[in-house]
Order: C-alpha cells, then structure tokens, then sequence
C-alpha cells in the first residue's frame, strides 16, 4: 500500500482487545477494537465525544480502561501489556510517545532544551543516573553530543533550526505544534500517537505538517493519529478507523471509508435524502 | 470640562476624595488597635487607655499616602510608560557595564576578604558582629534559600516545611556529638544524609499531591518535626534545647576550645579571641553556599536538572516522555533536604545550642520568601534577596540612633518582622517575579539567551 | 462512656470555631485560588477587636448585661475584620491577581508576619487575660456542659445557616458560585468579579472574627501570635475536608476539633497536633483531594 516498504506481510505493532473506558456511569469507550499496523499512518475519526481522546489516553496510560487489553509489539517481538504500564513506562519501555491535543510544551525551557528533556531516559542512563556526569566521565560528554545532533537532526526536519535558542513559548501555533512532534519523536518511538496534529494550522502549515507525518512514517515509525481535518486524514493515512459514541463503525482505507454509508451518517447525523435537501438549502444561501 | 493642557484638575478631585477615603478607612481600620492601647495595671487587671496622636498620624499617614500616590505618583509612572513606549526604547538594553558583568567575580572576590576587612576596620571585637550577625548569618539564609530553590524554584514543587530538613540536620550534629562524641567533619555529610533520608521518607507518600495539597501537608510534617523535638525530651531534652555541642575544628588539627592544647590561637601565638572562630565559620559556610551553588549549576545542565525544570513546566508532558515523576521529584525534595542538613549542622555547630525554637514555621516562611523574591531559580537574585531581606533586619537591630528620634522607649527590634512583612509585601507588588525574573537556558545552539520570565512557569505545587 | 461525651462535647465546641475559619479559607480558595494565609491572623484581629470592645464597654457601662455585650463584641469585630480584609484584599492581592501564582502566596504569608507583628507592637507581646464572661454549667449525670459551649455551638449554627442561605440562596451567593466556577465567564455574563471576591473576603473576615470573639470568651485570654496555630488547624481542616468545599470545611472543622479532644483525652496531650497533622497526611495520601473535595479528574 504504502511506497517504500517492503514486500512483507506487516505485523501488527498495536492491538486493542475489546476495550471499555466508563467514567461514572457514561461509557466513554465501550468494546472498542482495532489494531495498528507497523510502518503504517493509522487514523482515528469520529464526531466530537466519539471517544477518540480517552482511547488515546487509554493506550498512552493516561487512563487506565475498565475493561480490555492492549499489546504493543515492539521491533524485537517483545509484547507490552500497556494497560498493566504506568504512563511513563509506556514511553519508557514499550516505545509509545504522544502530543496533545492542547499543546504541552515546557514553555518556559529554549526549543532546543525541550527536545533534550525528551531524550532523559537516554542521558540519564549515559550519566549513571547523574553520579558519572557529575564526575565527567567521558561516555556522558559523548552521550550528550549524540543527544544534541538528534536534536539538531529533529529541529531540521520540523524546520525548528533557526529558532533552537528561543523559549518555547514564543514561538507561533504552527511551530508549536512541530515543537511538540520532534520532542516525542527524540524519545525514539515506534509508535507515535497524534491527537489533532493540524488542529488551528492554516492550509500551508497543513501540508508541511503532511511531509512530515510521511517522512517520519517512512522512517519506520507507525503513527497513529487522531485528525478533524479530512484533508489530512485522507491524504496521508493508510488505514482509518471510525468511532461513533465509543464503538467502532467503520475500519478500513480511506477510500473504503470514505464511502460508508455509516461513517456519512454518523458524522451528518441524516439519511441521505435529508442530506440533500440540506445541500440544496445551502446552496439556496439560506440556514 | 477639565482643562487637558493643565495638570488635570479633575485628577486632583480625584486623589483629594481618594485620600479622604483612606482616611476613613485607615480610622476605622486602626481606631480599634492603634487608638486604645490595652495594658496590664499593677493589680495585674486589664485596662485600657486612649492614643489619639498615634491614630491621628496613622490616618493622615494613610490619606497623605493615598492622595499623593493618586495625585502625583501614579501619573508620573504613567506619563514615563508612555514616554517610553512613544519613543520605542526598550526596557531592557543589551549593553551591560563593566561591573554588570563581572558581578560574580567582584562579589567572590569581596567575600573572600571580608572578614580581614572587617578585621582591620573595626578591630576584633567590633568585626565579631559583622562576621557573625550579618556574615554568617546571611550566608545560612543564603544556603537554605539554595537548598529550597532546588525544590521550589527548579522543580516547582511548594514546600512550606522546609525547616524540618534544617531541623534535622541541627539536632543530627547536637545529638551525635554530644552522645558519641564524633566531630563537625564526620557529621556534616551525615546530617546531609540523614535529612535527604528524611526527605525521601516524607516525601515518597506525598509527592503525589497535586500543588496546594502538597503545600500543607509539607507545613504539617515541619510542624510535626518540631513536636517530636519539644515533647521527645528524653532525647532531645524538650524546649530546654541541647547546649554546650562541640565545636568545629579545622579538620581536627587546631580547636578552637580554650582549653585544648593545639588551640588555634596558642598555636599561632595570637591573643585569645573568639574572632578566629567566626572567621573560621564564616569560611566554612561561604565553601558550604559555594558548593551548594556548584552542584545546582551543575545539576541544572545534567539530565535530572533538566527533568526537574520541565516538571515545573508541565508535569503531564514530562510522563508522556517516559520521565518518572515520583522519582524526580524525590531526587529534587532528597537534594534540597540535603542541603538543609548541611546548613542545619553548621548552624548548630556555630550556635553550640539547638532548640526546637529555631524551626518554626516563620523560618520556613522566610526562606520561601527569600527564595520567590529573589527570582526563582536565579542563584543570584536569591543571593541578594538574602542579603536585603536578613541584612535589611539585622541592620535595624543596629539602629540606636533612631532612640534619638522616637525616645529612650524605641526599641526598633521590635519593628524587625513588621518591617519585613510588609517589605516582602511591597517587594511582591513591584516584582512578582522577584529580583531576577529571567531564566538561563542550561543548553543552546548557537547563542545562550536568557529566557524572560513570563514563559516560565512557576509549578503546580 | 460519660467521659467519651464530655470530650466529644469539648471536641465539638473547639470543631465549631475551627470550622467557621475553615470557611474562610476555603472560600478564598475556591474563588481565587489562593492560599490566603494571613486568614489566621485576621481571626487574631477578630478576638483584639473583640477583647479592646469588652474592656471599654465594661469599663463605661457597669453592670452591662452579657448578652448584649457579647453581642456588640462579636458585632464590632465582624465590622472591623471585615474592613481590614477588604483593605488586605483591595491593596496586597488585587494587584497581583493573575500574576504569578506564588506571588500572592508570598504577600499573603508577609502580611500574616506584618499583622500579628502589627498587634505585637501596638498592644503589646503579653497575653491578655479577660474575666469569665458566661461561667454557668450546667450537669447531666457526670456530663458537664459549660452554657459558652453551648453558645459557641448555637451561634456557629445559627452563622452557618445565614451562610448557607446568602451562598445557595442569593444573587450574591450565584455570583460567588459563578465566579468560583469561571471567573472570565462570570466577567463577561456581567457578573462584578472584584465586588464578589472583595464581598467574599468580607464574609470570610466575618465568620473569622466571630470566631475569634468565641475563642477569646472560651479561653479566656488573647495573644498576637494566637492568629498562627489557630489558623494552620483551620486550614488543615480545609483541606481535609476537600478545599473549596463549604460543608467540607465545617465537617473537617469538626474533625479536627474532635481528633484533638480525643487524642488529648486517651493518648497524651503533648501530642494532639501531630496527631492533627499525621491524620490530615494520612487522608490526603489515601484521598488526595480531601474528605468532600471534588475527585479531580487529570485534564489530559
């Protein structure tokens, strides 16, 4: 499907096993299942209060489901069992990073000390747990500037150079939004987790924000991404999953999805001679 | 209407009715607690008796205040704002003078020969009150601000019981030298120790507390430690305190005990003081800030610095990169106790008696204070909080001459924490960021430009 | 069994003043989020003012009956507290509201050093003593209730209602509700955000300093530096009871007065505030949001 991969069978890095999320008595999230596939951009749609978020925050540990299971499979073979992992350890330890949907970057911190603090497993390992660093051993110096050219190398690709000195919090939407990206792809994952990833960019920004997704696909990263923007959506994904209130309707390429009787309804909330007449109205420049 | 050419006589309308108002207020305010003075007569009955000149300067103080504050002060700022906005100067200029610059080297250089100074200026007795009083004293105040930033001002974490780390390192050095006879040089790293164990032990079950949580419950386990030291007296012999602790030594070749064959003075044939003391202590304690300073300079650009700093920034993005908050914020809350110990030993070392009177709250509260007005995070800026807020009211102590003014009865002591309540007051109004408000990035590029402090963040907790 | 009561009774009476002070706080918190820690010391203020009333009215008008001296005491002290916490308000935290957040925290903790250094200076740093005010007790089997416990526990009641009444019932209470929940919002459906918060510290001034009249009249005594243990118990009880909590507050008011009486009666008196604070650890730790307190749910 997608160019530049190879012949192979993919595997699957990800897994959702009938996954319920109740908060209270609302089921947020209810028998939910899907996989993701390695090298491959999956999406993640639905209306707002689909559950598209707590299904994020559920693989990322952020919550813990009330019920179900999620394997992530590492390169190595190794399986992870992320609803067992506390937040940290999914990224530490099972290889998934994540951005938000409201941006989180350490404001306050320069761009490039913010894609440092991403690689903290990585340096502090290199420090011995800061005891060698602060005695200056060698490793860590070496450790250090290997730190700094993946950072360097992030800051090029999310075209970030010229601002690596400035705080955070000063740069525009856009590059905040690539800021956050590069600083989880330092943490070295295989599997990246976007949630709205072009939420407020303008077009332009839009589709540098597409090259980037790719290259980093192509990279060997899979990605899986939660998107409003079908522009971006059906552009880069190689598979798409829909969510309507918490359970899986659709799943599939895009172009399969894209044609779903379910997905229209669901994302319209009509019939499709409803839709029409309300096509025709907008035409008519009334509503 | 009013004439806008003239100096706004509709603005003097208005500071004249602001200032009566304040007036009234401060006369309501104050008619209860500065009008009517209470007092015990000699049957030991409580009475009462009027002070209508002091409410009557309180309340011209405040309508006074008030009217010229509205009238001229306000304006005048506002005038040079737009002054300064009309001709596009920047408050900030890039050019630093010369002192500006090497301020660091002229403060160590200074500190190095200031007790000789002292010494040559004011002779020996005179020099023990300014190496002891205000010397030594600010640089504890220094040491602990140091040790809290690390908590504080790095990670962000509210630590309202700080002085229990203080504490523990105090009664760690009175207790075991008093009962096991060991010297200043053993216990020093031991009280470290001690209080960083205590810090992780307090910490571990609480550090999972969000922000104003984690502030109280670190204020009840302060106060917890200082009830165990007043009502464990078996140990600690209570609100007696424990005197007579040993002194240091210089590494146990000359004491500083009269008595003691290789005392310091005998040995190199100078008159008994106990100046050479102080000295001693004074160098002590400016190795024990400089080291403090060097490991948080050095902290700060190690990964754990690193991780502490984006924890005060945003604790959910730090755990979404795989960092392990709890064990960050232990490393920090172990670090900074750490150095409490430190400074606890060296204060009981130096006072040769420990109470559990040092260690209230207020400690807590004005190293907190020092800490968050000199600029959290800035070394420098907490420095120099240090030296205005404690220099500030030691000096006070010094006033005499101001009997000559208020008569015999003035006793400015008494004025020493009013004064330094409403200076941490006005000093937060004017500075919220305090002092030093900008940040230098630990790591950079191309240039290291400091990071203003309205990106910063000051923590959840 | 009879001595369990008596304490429960003791513990109830000193829970009741903890409680109102307690609100205080937690109001503050709730509208402005901010540790407001001179709120002790305005409760000092409260029992000063009550303390300096009681000495001229007594000495003026002899043979003044109790209830109404009582009565202007506590009235007296609500007025003067309450202007004095306005002013607190209006001058040390409106400025910097919306700043930095340990900002006012930090005015906050200089002005509760400032106030009770202020009463220290003006009144002088020696404990005031008062005579009895109310000395009748009155016996139920071995239970001995004192009528200022009863009083203490009444008039709290009674506050408590009105309190209740002005926060659920009212214009005002909405626009504190509202403003407590979003104040930009608040702002802009016309709510008068500064009147509200200024109205708020008011009536936790208020409640404070009743608090402080029945605390001078239950011990009998007054001293600068009462605004600091007094206060810590109360915003201790805050946060047990869930800060930003109102029932929340008076239940952990309670508690506390309960925990100190009972731990003094069966345990040992030395140690009845770290009981007070081990407790307020261990609930935090098992509940970190307090016994009423919202369940906090991570914004992610």
């Amino acid at each position: 499907m997608a160019p530049g991969t190879t012949a192979m069978v993919k595997d699957t890095i990800l897994k959702v096993d009938h996954l319920s999320m109740k908060f209270g008595g609302l089921m947020a999230i209810n028998d939910l299942s899907l996989e993701a596939k390695r090298g491959e951009i999956t999406a993640l749609i639905g209306p707002n209060g689909a559950g598209k978020t707590t299904v994020f925050n559920c693989i990322t540990g952020f919550y813990k489901p009330t019920m179900g299971m999620i394997t992530l499979k590492r390169k190595t073979g190794k399986e992870f069992l992320l609803e067992r992992l506390k937040d940290f350890e999914i990224t530490k330890h099972a290889g998934v990073a994540r951005t938000f949907q409201n941006i989180r970057l350490f404001s306050g911190l320069t761009v490039l000390e913010n894609l440092l603090v991403a690689q903290h497993n990585a340096l502090m390992r290199a420090s011995g747990y800061t005891i060698l660093g602060l005695l200056g051993s060698p490793a860590y110096k070496r450790a250090v500037e290997a730190s700094i050219e993946k950072a360097t190398y992030w800051l090029e690709k999310a075209d970030l150079i010229d601002r690596a000195d400035d705080p955070a919090g000063d740069l525009p939407y856009g590059a905040q939004r690539r800021l956050e990206i590069a600083r989880a792809m330092c943490t070295g994952p295989e599997l990246l987790c976007l949630d709205e990833p072009a939420a407020g960019l303008n077009p332009k920004e839009s589709l540098t924000l597409n090259t980037l997704l790719r290259s980093i696909r192509d990279e060997g990263t899979s990605l899986l991404l939660i998107e409003h923007d079908m522009s971006v959506v059906m552009e880069i994904s190689d598979h798409v999953v829909v969510l309507e209130y918490g359970q899986k309707i659709s799943d599939g390429t895009p172009d399969h999805v894209k044609n779903d009787p379910k997905v229209i309804a669901a994302y319209l909330g009509v019939e499709d001679e409803e839709l029409e007449q309300i096509e025709e109205q907008l035409e008519g420049g009334k509503v | 209407m009013a004439n806008p050419i003239e100096t706004n006589p509709g603005g003097m309308a208005k500071a004249v009715r602001e200032g009566v108002f304040a007036g009234i207020i401060a006369f309501f305010m104050f008619l209860l607690y500065v009008g009517i003075e209470t007092y015990q007569d000699i049957n030991n009955a409580l009475v009462w008796r009027t002070r209508w000149e002091l409410l009557a300067v309180f309340v011209a103080v405040a309508a006074i205040g008030r009217f010229l504050t509205v009238g001229f002060i306000k304006p005048h700022i506002d005038r040079r704002k737009l002054n300064k906005a009309k001709s596009g100067v920047l408050e900030i200029s890039d050019k630093k003078s010369f002192f500006h610059r090497h301020f660091l080297k002229f403060a160590l250089v200074f500190l190095l020969v200031y007790p000789f100074l002292s010494l040559l200026i004011v002779g020996k007795q005179g020099s023990l009150k300014y190496v002891d009083n205000f010397g030594i004293q600010i640089l504890i105040y220094v040491m602990l601000a140091w040790g809290l930033n690390i908590v504080v001002g790095l990670a962000g974490l509210l630590d309202l019981g700080y002085v229990a780390f203080y504490a523990v390192g105090a009664y760690s050095y009175a207790l075991l030298s008093s009962y096991f006879g060991l010297s200043f040089w053993v216990l020093l790293p031991l009280s470290g120790i001690f209080a960083a164990l205590w810090g992780i032990m307090l910490g571990f079950p609480v550090l999972r507390l969000r922000g104003d949580y984690l502030a109280i419950v670190t204020l009840a386990f302060g106060e917890i430690i200082r009830l165990v030291l007043i009502n464990w007296t078996v140990v600690t012999k209570g609100t007696f305190g424990i005197a007579g602790i040993a002194k240091a030594s210089v590494f146990g070749i000359w004491s500083f005990d009269v008595g003691a064959p290789n005392n310091f003075a005998k040995v190199f044939g100078l008159a008994s003081s106990s100046v050479y003391y102080k000295i001693f202590l004074f160098y002590v304690i400016l190795a024990l800030c400089l080291l403090t300073a060097y490991v948080t300079i050095r902290l700060r650009r190690m990964p754990i610095g690193r991780a502490w700093e984006a924890l005060r920034e945003d604790e959910i993005a730090c755990r979404s990169l795989g960092i392990n908050t709890v064990a960050t914020k232990l490393t920090a809350f172990a670090t900074g106790a750490m150095f409490g110990g430190f400074a606890g030993s060296f204060f009981a070392a130096r006072q040769g008696f420990v109470s559990p009177e040092s260690f209230v709250f207020l400690e807590s509260a004005v190293i907190l204070a020092i800490v968050v007005l000199g600029g959290m995070g800035s070394l420098t800026g907490i420095a120099i909080a240090a030296v205005v807020m404690v220099g500030g009211t030691e000096v006070l102590r010094e006033m005499s001459f101001l009997k000559l003014v208020f008569g015999p009865d003035f006793t400015p002591e008494l004025y020493r924490m009013l004064l330094f309540g409403l200076a941490m007051i006005i000093v937060m109004l004017f500075k919220p960021r305090g002092f030093v408000g900008s940040r230098e990035p630990t790591a950079f590029l191309k240039e290291r430009r400091a990071v203003s402090g309205s990106f910063t963040k000051e923590g959840h907790g | 069994m009879d001595y369990f009561i008596q304490q429960l009774i003791n513990g109830l009476t000193l829970g009741s003043i903890y409680g109102l002070v307690a609100i205080g706080y937690t109001m503050v918190y709730g509208i402005i989020g901010m540790i407001n820690f001179a709120h002790g010391d305005i409760f000092m203020l409260g029992g000063f003012a009550a303390l300096i009333v009681f000495l001229i009215l007594t000495s003026l008008f002899a043979g003044i009956p109790v209830a109404i001296l009582l009565l202007v005491m506590l009235l007296v002290g609500m007025l003067v507290t309450g202007l004095w916490n306005w002013t607190i308000e209006r001058v040390a935290y409106r400025p910097l509201r919306g700043s930095f957040r340990l900002a006012p925290l930090i005015t906050a903790i200089g002005m509760s050093i400032a106030l009770s250094n202020f009463i220290q200076v003006t009144q002088g740093p020696r404990n005031k003593p008062i005579p009895q005010l109310v000395s009748d007790t009155y016996h139920i089997g071995e239970i001995t209730i004192s009528l200022k416990q009863l009083l203490i526990v009444a008039i709290t009641a009674v506050l408590l209602f009105v309190f209740w009444y002005i926060v659920n019932k009212t214009p005002l209470g909405r626009a504190q509700r509202a403003t407590e929940q979003d104040r930009k919002m608040a702002a802009l459906l016309g709510v008068d955000v500064d009147r509200t918060i200024s109205v708020t510290f008011i009536m936790g001034a208020a409640l404070a300093a009743v608090a402080g009249g029945m605390y001078l009249m239950y011990y009998g005594v007054a001293s600068f530096n009462d605004g600091f243990i007094p206060g810590v118990k109360a915003f201790t009880a805050a946060v047990l009871g869930g800060i930003g909590s109102l029932p929340g507050a008076v239940l952990g008011g309670l508690l506390i007065g309960l925990i100190e009486s009972l731990w003094s009666a069966y345990f040992s008196i030395e140690y009845k505030d770290v009981a007070t604070f081990a407790i307020l650890a261990i609930v935090l730790i098992f509940k970190p949001t307090g016994i009423l307190g919202r369940p906090e749910v991570e914004k992610v």
